[in-house]
C-alpha cells in the first residue's frame, strides 16, 4: 500500500485526460481520422454479429432441447445443405472484410505518411526512459517530455541504443517500434492541447513499465516561447546543477540512485574516491577519469555484482555534460 | 456408416476375458514406461499436460494478483516479468500445443479409424520422452534464474538479458521435434490405416482437423528450430544474427519466429475446431451441417496460416507494401473461419440438444470464439492494429482464442471422451457447474482487457496508470473464478477415475467408430478394422437409449 501511495504521489505519472467514449481514450491529433470511426463500425457490426449467433444458440437449445435420453426423440429432417444460405453467409462477410481492408490499409498509409512540411523531432529510446532532441538557436537540447505545437504536422524520427521498444501515444491512435542499428518514424498533428502519456509498448525489461513519457501540446505560438526559454536554461547551467539535470533527463535515474540503495547501477551517493571491485579486472579507484571512461565506454569497467547493461553516450553528451555529471556526482556525499 | 452395434461384438477381441483392458493389460511401472500402446501414452499425456497446465495457471495467478494495485502487489518487476514468461512458454509449449493432438488425439486418432495403433507407436513414445525432456530443460530455467523474455523471445533482449534463456529455449526446441514426430506419425497413421471403406470424406472431422495440424507441425516447427539454435549460437558465440551491436538485425528474427509462430496459433485452434464438430452433431443428435466445408476449410486455413505471419509486425518497421499483403490474407482466413461457426450454430437446427457437460463446453466455445474471431478482425486492419498493437487488447483476443477456444475444446473432448478413456462416467452435476464456472470466469477475466486495451494500457506492465485499476481487479476477480472452475473440475475428474460409475460403450449415442469398442477399449483396440459404409455423422436414428446400460445400443432389427 505504501508503494501505491508513493506512486499516486509520483508527480510525473502521466495522466490519460477522461474520455467521453467508452472505448477509446481521447482523440487529440489528426492521425485518428481514419481509425475511430472504422472502430465505431467494428464494434457495433460485432456487437449485432455476437448477439445474432447468441440469440440463434439460445433459440436452437431451447427450442429443440430433448426431453430426456429415454424419450429417444430423433431430429427432425432438415437439408444437409441450403445454397442460398451458404452464400449468403460466405458473400456478405466477404464484402465486410474487403471494406474493413480497404478503410485499414487508407488508414495504415495515412498513419506512415507524414506530410512534406511535417517538423522534425528526434525520440531516443534507451532501457528505460525516452528523450527527445530538440534544435536550438545554438546547439541543441535533450528532454525527457516531448513538446509540440498544436496543429502542426510533427514527424518523429525513432532510435533505441539497446533492445527494441515501441513509442506509443494512444490519444493520437499510433506507435511504432524502435529498432536499435535504424530508423523508424511515425507522425501526429495535435489536435488539443494538454498533456497525453506516452509508453513504452514493447517489452524491454525490468522498468518496461515505467519507461513513460508524456507529450505536452502547446497552444499556438506558445511552443517557440517554450524551446527559446528551456534553450537558454540548458545552456546556462553549469556544473553540479548541469549534472542534476542530466541525471533525470538522460534517464541515468533509471538504473542509478542518489541515496544509497544500489539499483540496476550502483548508487551515486558516496560513489566519488571510493574503491569498486571490478568484474574481471583489478579493482578501481572512483575518481574523474574512471567516471568519465564508464560514461563514453559503460562496459570496460562494470562494478562487480553489476549486469553490464548500461549503453554507451559518447556522442550524445557534451565535455560540458559530462563535467556537470561528474561535478554532481561529487556533490552527492 | 454401418449402425454402430451390428458391426460392435465382430470388433470387440475377446483376448483375456471380458474385464481386459488396456488400463489393466499389464501391470507395473515399466509397462507404463516402456509402453507402445497409444491408449497409455495418450493417458501419460494428459497426465503431464494437465500437471504444466496447474503450473501455468499458478504463474498466471501470481501475475494476475500483482496487478491487483499498481506497484507491487506481493513481488518485483523481474520476478514478474519472469511469472509472465513462464506463463506464455508453458502454457503455449507444454500444454495448448500438445493438448487437443498429443493428449486426446493420441488415444482417440487410431480408434476412431478403427486401428489397431498409430502407425509408428515407437515414434509416439519417443515424442512422450521429448516433451518430458523438454519440460525438464524449461524447468530448468525456472529453478535457476528463469527466463524473462516473454514467451516471444525477441532478440536483442533475448541475445543479452542475464536470465536463463538457454534452458528455455533449448527446451522450446526439444518440444519441436516431440511436436514434429506427433504430425509425421498422425499423417502416415491417417493415410495408411484407415478402415476399409473410409475414404477422405468419411473420416471423422477431429480426424480431418488432427490431419491439418499435422501438416503445420512438420512444415512450420523446423522454422522455430533453428531460430531458436540461432538465436542460442549469437548467446554463447557472439555470432551477430539478430544483435544490431554485433551486426545483426532484430527485425529478422520476429520474420523467424512468426513464421512458425502464427501457423503455431493454428495447430492450438484447428484441433479445437475438430474436437467441436465432434460434440456438436452427438449432442443434437444429428448430422453436421457442412461437413464437407469444414473438411476442406481446415486445410485451407492450414495453408494460409503459413502466409500471415507479418500481421503481428505492423508497427515493427516492415514496409507497407508487406504489410498490406499480410493484412489482405488475414482477413481471408476470417471467412473459413465465420462460415463454421454458422455451419456449428445451424447444426443444432431441428436436432434433438442434450447439454451433457461436452455439449456445454461446445457451447461455450461457439460463444467465446466468436468473439475471439470477431476481435481478430480489429487486429486485421492495419490502421486500427497500429493503436491496438502490443497492448492488453490482443492479450484478450489472443486468450479469448487459445484458453476460450483451445482449453475449453480440449475440456469438452476430454468430458466426451473421458468415458471411453477410462471406462468411467464423471458426475454430469459437478461437470456442469465446472462448465459454468469456466465460461462465466474467462469472460469476467478476460473481457475487462478488451476495454484495458482499447484505452492505450500496453501489455507485459508491471506498473499502470491508476486510471486503470477497476478493470484490472475485475479481470483479477475473473482469474480466481477460473481457477475455481478448473479446480472443481479437477476434482470431479479425479473423483470419476477412482469410484465413478461403470461407463458403457457409447454412453452419447455417438457413431464414430471409437463408440463401437468397449470402454476402456481393449489393448488392441479391434479385432478385425469394422468397415465403414456410409458419413461419419450418420446413423443416429439406428441406435437406442437402454436405460439399464445407460448407453446406446443399437436398433433391433425388425
Amino acid at each position: 500500500m505504501t508503494q501505491l501511495l508513493a506512486l499516486l504521489a509520483e508527480p510525473t505519472l502521466p495522466k490519460l485526460p477522461p474520455s467521453d467514449s467508452f472505448w477509446l481514450p481521447v482523440d487529440a491529433s489528426v492521425t485518428t481520422r481514419n481509425i475511430d470511426w472504422v472502430w465505431d463500425f467494428m464494434i457495433w457490426m460485432s456487437v449485432l454479429t455476437t448477439l445474432a449467433i447468441f440469440v440463434a444458440i439460445f433459440h436452437f437449445v431451447t427450442k429443440y432441447r430433448a426431453k430426456s435420453r429415454v424419450a429417444n426423440e430423433l431430429a427432425e429432417p432438415s437439408a444437409e445443405h441450403n445454397t442460398a444460405l451458404e452464400i449468403t453467409w460466405s458473400v456478405l462477410p466477404l464484402f465486410v472484410v474487403i471494406a474493413l481492408f480497404v478503410w485499414g490499409f487508407k488508414g495504415f498509409v495515412d498513419l506512415r505518411t507524414p506530410p512534406k512540411d511535417a517538423m522534425e523531432l528526434h525520440a531516443n529510446a534507451q532501457k528505460w526512459k525516452w528523450t527527445f532532441d530538440y534544435q536550438c538557436a545554438r546547439g541543441g537540447l535533450t528532454d525527457d517530455t516531448l513538446h509540440v505545437p498544436v496543429d502542426r504536422p510533427v514527424r518523429m524520427l525513432i532510435s533505441s541504443v539497446d533492445v527494441l521498444h515501441a513509442l506509443y501515444i494512444p490519444n493520437f491512435r499510433t506507435k511504432q517500434d524502435a529498432v536499435p542499428g535504424r530508423y523508424t518514424d511515425l507522425w501526429f498533428q495535435a489536435t488539443k492541447t494538454g498533456e497525453f502519456p506516452i509508453f513504452c509498448a514493447e517489452y524491454c525489461g525490468t522498468s518496461h513499465s515505467d519507461m513513460l513519457s508524456h507529450v505536452v501540446v502547446h497552444p499556438p505560438g506558445e511552443y517557440e516561447t517554450w524551446l527559446k526559454g528551456a534553450c537558454e536554461k540548458a545552456d546556462s547551467l553549469v556544473g553540479p546543477e548541469r549534472g542534476k539535470k542530466l541525471y533525470s533527463q538522460q534517464g541515468c535515474e533509471t538504473c542509478h540512485t542518489t541515496d544509497g540503495t544500489p539499483k540496476i547501477g550502483p548508487t551515486w551517493k558516496g560513489l566519488f574516491g571510493k574503491t569498486e571491485s571490478i568484474t574481471g579486472g583489478p579493482s578501481q579507484h572512483v575518481d574523474e577519469n574512471y567516471l568519465r571512461e564508464s560514461i563514453m565506454d559503460p562496459t570496460a569497467k562494470v562494478v562487480q555484482g553489476f549486469a553490464p547493461s548500461m549503453p554507451t553516450y559518447k556522442g550524445k553528451l557534451s565535455d560540458k555534460d559530462i563535467d556537470g555529471l561528474i561535478e554532481y556526482i561529487k556533490t552527492l556525499k | 456408416m454401418a449402425s454402430p452395434s451390428t458391426t460392435a461384438d465382430a470388433a470387440i477381441p475377446q483376448t483375456k476375458g471380458a474385464d481386459d483392458n488396456y488400463l489393466t493389460h499389464d501391470k507395473g511401472f515399466a509397462s507404463w514406461a516402456f509402453t507402445l500402446d497409444h491408449k497409455r501414452i495418450g493417458v501419460m499425456y494428459l497426465a503431464s499436460i494437465l500437471t504444466a497446465f496447474a503450473l501455468g495457471g499458478f504463474f498466471a495467478l501470481a501475475v494476475r494478483t500483482e496487478l491487483w494495485t499498481p506497484g507491487e502487489t506481493i513481488m518485483k518487476h523481474d520476478t514478474y516479468n519472469q511469472m509472465f514468461t513462464l506463463h506464455g512458454a508453458i502454457m503455449v509449449f507444454l500444454v495448448i500445443i500438445p493438448g487437443i493432438p498429443a493428449g486426446l488425439g493420441n488415444i482417440i486418432l487410431p480408434l476412431h479409424l478403427g486401428a489397431k495403433d498409430v502407425a509408428f507407436p515407437k515414434l509416439n513414445l519417443a515424442s512422450y520422452y521429448l516433451w518430458i525432456i523438454g519440460c525438464v530443460c524449461m524447468l530448468t530455467s525456472l529453478a535457476t534464474n528463469a527466463v524473462d523474455t516473454g514467451w516471444t523471445f525477441y532478440a536483442p533482449y533475448s541475445t543479452t538479458t542475464q536470465t536463463n534463456v538457454l534452458p528455455a529455449a533449448f527446451g522450446a526446441f526439444i518440444l519441436g521435434f516431440s511436436s514434429i514426430f506427433t504430425g509425421l506419425n498422425f499423417i502416415v497413421t491417417i493415410h495408411k490405416l484407415r478402415p476399409p471403406g473410409m475414404t477422405f470424406f468419411r473420416m471423422p472431422l477431429f480426424v480431418w482437423a488432427l490431419y491439418s495440424t499435422a501438416l503445420i507441425q512438420v512444415l512450420a516447427t523446423p522454422v522455430i528450430g533453428i531460430t531458436l539454435l540461432m538465436m542460442m549460437v549469437e548467446r554463447v558465440f557472439g555470432l551477430g544474427i539478430f544483435d544490431p551491436a554485433l551486426g545483426g538485425d532484430p527485425v529478422l528474427f520476429q520474420h523467424f519466429f512468426w513464421f512458425y509462430s502464427h501457423p503455431a496459433v493454428y495447430i492450438m485452434i484447428v484441433p479445437a475446431f475438430g474436437v467441436i464438430s465432434e460434440i456438436i452433431p452427438t449432442f443434437s443428435r444429428k448430422r453436421l451441417f457442412g461437413y464437407q466445408f469444414i473438411a476442406i476449410s481446415s486445410l485451407a486455413i492450414a495453408f494460409l496460416g503459413f502466409l500471415v505471419w507479418g500481421h503481428h509486425m505492423f508497427t515493427s518497421g516492415q514496409s507497407v507494401l508487406a504489410g498490406t499483403i499480410f493484412s489482405a490474407i488475414t482477413f481471408l482466413i476470417a471467412i473459413p473461419t465465420a462460415i463454421k461457426i454458422f455451419n456449428w450454430v445451424t447444426t443444432m437446427y431441428k436436432g434433438r440438444i442434450h447439454l451433457d457437460t461436452p455439449m456445454l463446453y461446445a457451447l461455450a466455445f461457439l460463444w467465446v470464439f466468436t468473439i475471439g474471431g470477431l476481435t481478430g478482425v480489429f487486429l486485421a486492419v492495419m490502421g486500427v492494429d497500429v493503436h491496438l498493437h502490443d497492448t492488453y487488447f490482443v492479450v484478450a483476443h489472443f486468450h479469448y482464442v487459445m484458453m476460450g477456444g483451445a482449453i475449453t475444446a480440449f475440456l469438452g473432448g476430454l468430458h466426451y471422451w473421458f468415458p471411453k478413456a477410462f471406462g468411467k462416467m464423471y458426475n454430469e452435476r459437478t461437470g456442469r457447474i465446472g462448465a459454468i464456472i469456466v465460461f462465466v470466469g474467462l469472460n469476467l477475466t478476460f473481457f475487462p482487457q478488451f476495454i484495458l486495451g482499447s484505452r492505450g494500457m500496453p501489455r507485459r506492465y508491471y506498473n499502470y496508470l491508476p486510471e486503470f485499476q477497476g478493470l484490472h481487479q475485475l479481470s483479477t476477480i475473473g482469474a480466481f473464478t477460473l481457477g475455481i472452475g478448473f479446480l472443481l473440475t479437477a476434482v470431479s475428474l479425479g473423483r470419476a477415475m477412482k469410484n465413478g460409475k461403470k461407463a458403457p460403450n457409447n454412453p452419447w449415442g455417438a457413431v464414430t467408430l471409437e463408440w463401437l469398442t468397449t470402454s476402456p477399449p481393449p489393448y488392441y483396440n479391434f479385432h478385425t478394422p469394422p468397415p465403414v459404409t456410409a458419413g461419419p455423422y450418420d446413423g443416429y436414428e439406428d441406435l437406442v437409449y437402454d436405460e439399464k446400460i445407460g448407453g446406446y445400443v443399437a436398433k433391433k432389427k425388425a
